[in-house]
């Protein structure tokens, strides 16, 4: 077998399993969008009709929709904020050079990165339990009213945001440490000679160095936060109280798989893709604007 | 030269995140060793008064997690030995063998990292139900087999091989396959335990697919039974915690003991 056909037989695999499994299904997804594809063309899809842009007007006027992107919004943008901001604080704090015991921290800190969703899930949820959960018994410690987290409209969010937090900030802890190595020694003792403050370090030289790990770390961030669905389906019975949890995707499921309103589901996804579209696109300006 | 109080409040930040984030796993372990009930009357007790395992007992008797936990370990581990075998040929002939049209294949691969799962999951059911493949265990593993991020992965790992080391293989007279097995594949180990230990975490801790595509209890992965179970006994506090600790435990010890290389293998995965 030469060179040139073992390349083909080699990448054959790949290529049938993405072209079978992913490619085509995804093109249809997109097809999906536009017929009224409902329980009837699950039996049969001679049932199916195209509609054309009907799923995504209906879209426009469909107050559950737009709470599930509204609350997906609240979400990515406070919860991917905090999350960002505690990796970065982590990893500045691990990156000091006397530090002992950086590689146990490195691990606790990541650790939670492992985690099945599903398992931790459950445990905040017992951890915001009423009575005798650990939150409210802290409150408590400090003289503080309970809180209902995850029954009350106004807290159940900021409840799910705080655990994804824990949940998720060793990761990008690890990125913005990778991140951080990559900045030249030379330049924080040049900043040093010329009278820095270590605030004026930070600024002037630790952020600006470390602008494209930033800009890595934002996208995949708000990308993986926009898909918020395990927590919400575990901690708040799908969505709950009063739908201050339903996600996008929490919404497509429960249209698509409960409901089998397939191409209505559809429709939710091709708005979710458009929107991670977008925010690709924006950093990619962003950082080519940087290289020139 | 750093000061005394700058190195204590770093210090002290980094302890006091380290307890908050040992905190709940701590207290997880600790309840699921009490008895049903114990952990939720006044004053509640952060230690178990009488470590017990009738919760695991009870998981593994009358609950079937057992019947779960193989699932998960079936899906996890084909999930695993799939993605490693088609990525790392796909990736290696990518980074390394002269055939047509390679440059415009790898270009389009890169395309798909842009897409979201999600649009493809509604056709996908479908298709799935077509070849009589949901509902099964099959089912769930198929879309972990073939990546483009994997396959992104081991090839800009490949490049690194030197051509002459394959050229000479190759004067040799050893074949293609030969030559992958023998040569690159042994080269290609730091990615691919990175790419497997990557895939292994992902597909055992993957909810909404399975969640998807398995409606016979029989065949629900760990994640998916444990999510019902707490639907059905959300007063059983003890029992839930139980479960999250059985849930939880294979990819903590897998990833103690991969750790350094897991950390950057698993972050290699955004």
């Amino acid at each position: 077998m030469s060179e040139r056909t073992a390349g083909w037989f080699f990448i054959a695999p790949a290529l049938v399993l993405l072209a079978v499994f992913f490619v085509l299904p995804a093109t249809f997804g997109l097809a999906l969008s536009l017929t009224d594809w409902d329980i009837y063309a699950v039996g049969n899809p001679r049932n199916a009709r195209f509609v054309g842009l009907a799923n995504f007007k209906t879209l426009l006027f469909d107050a559950l929709f737009w709470r599930a992107l509204l609350n997906t919004g609240y979400f990515v943008v406070v919860g991917g904020t905090l999350s960002v901001a505690l990796s970065l604080v982590t990893a500045l704090a691990l990156h000091a050079w006397w530090l002992k015991g950086k590689g146990l921290f490195r691990t606790v800190f990541f650790a939670p990165v492992v985690l099945t969703v599903v398992a931790v899930a459950i445990v905040f949820r017992n951890l915001y339990g009423f009575d005798f959960g650990l939150m409210n018994r802290f409150l408590k410690l400090l003289g503080l009213a309970p809180i209902f987290w995850l029954g009350d409209p106004k807290w159940a969010m900021p409840a799910i945001i705080l655990m994804a937090v824990w949940k998720n900030f060793g990761y990008n802890m690890v990125i913005f440490l990778a991140g951080l190595t990559t900045i030249p020694e030379t330049l924080y003792e040049a900043a040093r000679l010329d009278g820095a403050s270590s605030w004026q370090q930070f600024r002037y030289v630790t952020l600006p160095g470390l602008r494209p790990t930033m800009l890595f770390v934002v996208t995949t961030t708000l990308i993986g936060y926009f898909q918020l669905f395990a927590e919400p389906y575990v901690m708040t019975n799908g969505g709950g109280p009063m739908n201050a949890t339903l996600s996008l995707v929490l919404y497509m499921y429960k249209e698509g798989f409960r409901w089998w309103n397939m191409g209505y589901a559809a429709a939710v996804a091709v708005v979710l893709f458009a929107i991670l579209l977008g925010i690709t696109a924006l950093s990619r300006k962003l950082l080519s604007r940087e290289e020139v | 030269m750093i000061s005394l109080g700058k190195r204590l409040a770093v210090y002290s930040f980094l302890v006091l995140g380290a307890a908050l984030v040992v905190l709940p796993v701590g207290w997880t372990v600790s309840v699921s060793l009490m008895d049903t009930g114990a952990s939720q009357k006044e004053p509640a007790p952060l230690v178990p008064p009488q470590a017990t395992f009738k919760q695991y007992k009870l998981l593994f008797s009358r609950l079937n997690l057992a019947r779960a936990f193989t699932n998960s370990l079936l899906v996890a581990g084909a999930a695993t030995l799939g993605s490693v075998l088609v990525n790392s040929l796909a990736g290696y002939a990518f980074a390394q063998l002269r055939f047509s049209k390679k440059d415009k294949l790898f270009r389009a691969l890169l395309l798909l990292l842009l897409v979201p799962s999600q649009v493809a999951m509604l056709p996908l059911f479908l298709l799935l139900r077509g070849l009589h493949l949901t509902n099964s265990l099959a089912g769930v593993v198929v879309p972990f087999l073939a990546s483009a991020y994997g396959i992104y992965l081991v090839r800009q790992y490949a490049l690194s091989i030197p051509q002459e080391l394959l050229d000479a293989a190759r004067v040799d007279g050893a074949s293609e396959g030969r030559i992958f097995v023998a040569v690159v594949l042994p080269l290609l180990r730091p990615i691919l335990v990175s790419l497997a230990a990557f895939t292994f975490v992902g597909a055992w801790n993957d909810f909404l697919w399975p969640l998807v595509v398995l409606s016979d209890e029989k065949l629900y992965t760990l994640p998916v039974a444990l999510a019902s179970l707490a639907g059905e006994h959300s007063q059983d506090v003890e029992l839930m915690m139980a479960g999250a600790v059985v849930a939880t435990a294979p990819v903590l010890l897998l990833f103690a003991f991969l750790q350094r290389h897991s950390i950057a293998g698993l972050t290699l995965g955004g």
